[in-house]
C-alpha cells in the first residue's frame, strides 16, 4: 500500500479516537442534548474501507456513525455542531448524533433503527447499477443487525442482481448488553454472504491493513460489476453501549474480556507497524497530533457558538419541493 | 386465472363522467398502464419494481408488456421482501432515481412499514431537505370471492397518520392515470392506493400526459342537501347511492377526495357549509379511518356549517371474514350510504 494512503488510515483513526474522546469529555456538561454512541476501540473498520472510497462514493451508517461519517470525509464542524444541535449542524439539528449526514461526500444519511440502513444502502446500490455507473455503496452494521430481516433480505436482494455494495459488519459480540451468542446459533455471520451467494469473510476489524486490503478487493468487484462482498470484521467498543457508561464488570461485560481487547487497540497497533517500516517518525506524530487538534479545537468552538434552530423551523421539510 | 380477476369480472361497467377528460374511454387499469408506459418513456430516471411485475399477468395488466417495451432493468421482479424493497426503493430515489415499487396486496404493506414509516417518510425532515425521496408505492386493495382477513384490507386511515407520506386514491380512470404521473414527479413518497374493483371502472382519458396536483378533490355530482365526501371505490357506491336519493328527493352533492394527504380542505367546507350535512364514505375499518379523520377536520373547521352530526359509513371494526353471506354483511354499499344520507336529511 502507498505510503499517503497509510499514514492517511493513521490520521483518520486518530481523528476518529479524539473526536471521540473529546466527545466523551464534553457530553458531562449536558450541552450534547441527544443519544451518543462512540466507537472508541473500532477506528480501524470505518478507516480501512473509506480509505479506498471516492468522494461520490455512498456509505449508510448507524446510531454509531462517528466513525464512518469522519473517515468518508463529512464535515467535521457540520458533524459536531450537530451534536450540539445547532442550526449550523449537518442536518440543522433536526438529526442530532444517530442521523449524520454529509451529501457532498456521499453519505446520505444514518439511521438508528437496527438493520434499517441495509436496505438503503441496497438501494443506491441499484440505481448506480441502473445508471451504469461504477458508483460503489458500503453499508456499515453492528452485528445485532445481522439479528434483523433487511440484512437477509437485502443481501439476497443485492445477491440477485448483482450490486454494487460491501455490507460491512462491525462485529463487537454486543447488541447493547447481549452477546452475539444470544442471538445468533450460526458459526459466523460472514457465512450468510457465502450463502446469499456473495463472498463473506470474517477478518481481524482492529487490524487495518487487513481490513483494508479485503475492503479493496470488495470495492474492486463491484467496480468490475462483480456483485457484493459480505466483511465481517471483529472488533470491539471499549465504552458502552450509549452514552459515556462504562458497562465493564457488575454482571456486564468481563474485566478480562476488554482487558484483553484493550490490548489490541488498533491505532497503537498500527503505529507500531508504520514505526518499524519508518513512515511514521515523532517529527509526523506531532504534526498529525497538532493539526488533528486544531480540527477537533476548532469544530467545539464553532458549535458551541453557533445558533440553536428557531421554532419556526418546526414545520419545515415535512415535505420537499 | 387469479381469484380476483373472477370477481373483478363479474362486476358491471362503471362509467365515470369526467367533464374536463375528453373523449377517449379507458379503464382505469388502462389509464394506470399508459401512466406508467408514457412516464417510462419520458423520464430515464423511472423504474418499475415488485413481485410478478413482469410475468404474464403483470399485476392485472397495469405493467404487462412494459419489460418487452423498457428492458429488464427499467421494469423487474424481485425477491419476497416486503420491507426491504421499500427501502430499496428509498436508496435509489436517494441517489437520483425515481422508483414505482408495486405491493398487488395492501396487506403487504405492514410488512414494509418499517422502511416506509421509519426511513422513506421521515428522510427529508430528518436531514433537513438535503436527501429527497421521491418514490411512488403502488398498492392495491382487493375484496370480494373470499379474499378474506389478509388479503383484502384498507389501511389508509392507518397510514395518514405518517408524517412525510403523501397519499392518494384516485377512484376514477382520468385520476389514476393523472396522479400516478403527479405521484412519480413529486420530490416525496406517494403512497398509491387502488382499489381492485376500480380496475374495471371506464371514463375518459386523455392520450396526453397530464398531472393533477396532489391535495386537490373534485365535485363528482352537485347537491344541496347532503354532501358525500367518497374516497377510492365507495366514490363508485357513493354515485349510485346519489342517484337513489335523487329518485328519493334528495339532492346529494358527491365530493371525490382523490387525494388522502394532504387533502382539499377548502372543498368540504365550501360543500358543507352549502349542504349543513356531511356523510363519509371509506372503504377501510370504522376506528381511525380516513373517515374519522374528515369527521375530526369537519368538527374543527366546519362545525358552524353543520345542521346534524357527522355520519361515516365505513367497514366495521372486525378483520373481513371469508364467508360469502358474512363478506356481504361485511362491506357497506350504495344502500347503506342512501339509508344514512336519507335518514341525515330527513330525521
Amino acid at each position: 500500500m502507498e505510503r499517503d494512503k497509510l499514514i492517511e488510515m493513521y490520521r483518520t483513526m486518530k481523528l476518529i479516537r479524539r473526536i471521540e474522546q473529546r466527545i466523551n469529555d464534553e457530553y458531562k456538561y449536558d450541552e450534547i442534548k441527544t443519544p451518543i454512541h462512540l466507537s472508541i476501540g473500532q477506528e480501524a473498520v470505518a478507516a480501512g474501507v473509506c480509505v479506498h472510497l471516492r468522494k461520490d462514493d455512498y456509505i449508510f451508517s448507524t446510531h454509531r456513525n462517528h466513525a464512518q461519517y469522519i473517515a468518508k470525509g463529512g464535515n467535521i464542524r457540520k458533524m459536531i455542531a450537530e451534536l450540539y444541535l445547532r442550526t449550523t449542524g449537518c442536518a440543522r439539528g433536526r438529526g442530532g448524533s444517530m442521523h449524520l449526514v454529509d451529501t457532498d461526500v456521499g453519505i446520505l444519511g444514518s439511521t438508528a433503527i437496527v438493520g434499517g440502513n441495509i436496505p438503503l444502502g441496497t438501494g443506491t446500490a441499484l440505481a448506480s447499477k441502473l445508471l451504469n455507473n461504477d458508483r460503489v455503496t458500503v453499508v456499515f452494521f453492528g452485528d445485532g443487525a445481522a439479528d434483523e430481516g433487511t440484512f437477509h433480505e437485502s443481501l439476497n436482494f443485492a445477491a440477485v442482481r448483482k450490486l454494487p455494495v460491501v455490507y460491512v459488519c462491525e462485529n463487537n459480540f454486543y447488541a447493547i448488553n447481549s452477546h452475539q451468542k444470544a442471538r445468533q446459533a450460526g458459526e459466523g455471520i460472514y457465512q450468510w454472504g457465502r450463502g446469499y451467494g456473495m463472498p463473506g469473510y470474517r477478518i481481524d476489524g482492529n487490524d487495518v491493513l487487513e481490513v483494508s486490503e479485503y475492503a479493496r478487493q470488495a470495492i474492486e468487484r463491484c467496480r468490475k460489476g462483480e456483485g457484493p462482498t459480505l466483511l465481517e470484521c471483529i472488533t470491539y467498543r471499549w465504552k458502552g453501549h450509549i452514552g459515556t457508561v462504562d458497562d465493564v464488570g457488575d454482571g456486564y461485560r468481563p474485566k478480562e474480556e476488554y482487558d484483553y481487547w484493550l490490548s489490541k487497540c488498533p491505532i497503537k497497533r498500527f503505529a507500531e507497524f508504520l514505526r518499524i517500516k519508518e513512515i511514521l517518525t515523532d517529527e509526523l506524530e506531532k504534526a498529525i497530533d497538532e493539526e488533528i487538534d486544531t480540527t477537533v479545537e476548532d469544530a467545539f468552538s464553532f458549535a458551541k457558538s453557533s445558533p440553536k434552530p428557531s421554532t419556526v423551523e418546526l414545520t419545515e421539510f415535512v415535505y420537499v419541493d | 386465472m387469479p381469484w380476483t380477476t373472477v370477481q373483478v369480472e363479474k362486476l358491471d361497467n362503471f362509467f365515470i363522467k369526467d367533464d374536463t377528460a375528453g373523449d377517449r374511454i379507458l379503464t382505469y387499469k388502462d389509464a394506470l398502464h399508459e401512466a406508467l408506459d408514457q412516464s417510462l418513456a419520458r423520464d430515464p430516471r423511472v423504474f418499475i419494481m415488485g413481485e410478478g411485475v413482469d410475468d404474464v399477468a403483470g399485476v392485472f395488466g397495469t405493467t404487462k408488456g412494459l419489460k418487452e417495451k423498457y428492458g429488464e432493468n427499467r421494469v423487474f421482479d424481485t425477491p419476497i421482501a416486503e420491507n426491504s424493497l421499500t427501502g430499496i426503493a428509498a436508496g435509489a430515489a436517494m441517489a437520483g432515481l425515481r422508483p414505482v415499487l408495486i405491493h398487488a396486496r395492501m396487506d403487504f404493506i405492514l410488512l414494509s412499514l418499517d422502511q416506509l414509516v421509519n426511513h422513506a417518510s421521515k428522510w427529508s425532515y430528518m436531514f433537513a431537505g438535503q436527501v429527497k425521496v421521491p418514490m411512488v408505492v403502488r398498492t392495491i386493495s382487493a375484496r370480494g370471492w373470499g379474499s378474506g382477513a389478509q388479503h383484502s384490507q384498507c389501511i389508509q386511515g392507518m397510514l395518514m397518520n405518517v408524517p412525510g407520506l403523501k397519499i392518494v386514491a384516485p377512484a376514477t380512470p382520468y385520476d389514476a392515470k393523472g396522479l400516478m404521473i403527479s405521484a412519480i414527479i413529486d420530490n416525496n413518497p406517494v403512497l398509491f392506493v387502488e382499489h381492485r374493483w376500480l380496475h374495471k371502472t371506464t371514463g375518459p382519458v386523455p392520450e396526453n400526459l397530464y398531472s393533477i396536483p396532489i391535495g386537490k378533490g373534485v365535485i363528482r355530482r352537485k347537491g344541496n342537501d347532503i354532501t358525500i365526501v367518497a374516497i377510492s371505490y365507495m366514490l363508485v357506491e357513493a354515485l349510485k347511492a346519489a342517484d337513489k336519493l335523487k329518485e328519493a328527493g334528495i339532492s346529494a352533492e358527491v365530493v371525490d377526495l382523490r387525494s388522502l394527504k394532504p387533502f382539499d380542505e377548502e372543498i368540504i367546507i365550501e360543500s358543507v357549509s352549502k349542504t349543513g350535512r356531511l356523510l363519509i364514505a371509506d372503504t377501510g375499518s370504522k376506528t381511525g379511518s380516513v373517515a374519522s379523520e374528515i369527521a375530526a377536520f369537519a368538527a374543527e373547521k366546519a362545525f358552524y356549517h353543520l345542521k346534524k352530526p357527522v355520519v361515516r359509513v365505513c367497514c366495521p371494526d372486525t378483520p373481513t371474514p371469508t364467508s360469502d353471506v358474512l363478506e356481504k354483511a361485511y362491506y357497506p354499499s350504495d344502500e347503506d350510504i342512501f339509508r344514512e344520507a336519507a335518514k341525515l336529511v330527513r330525521d
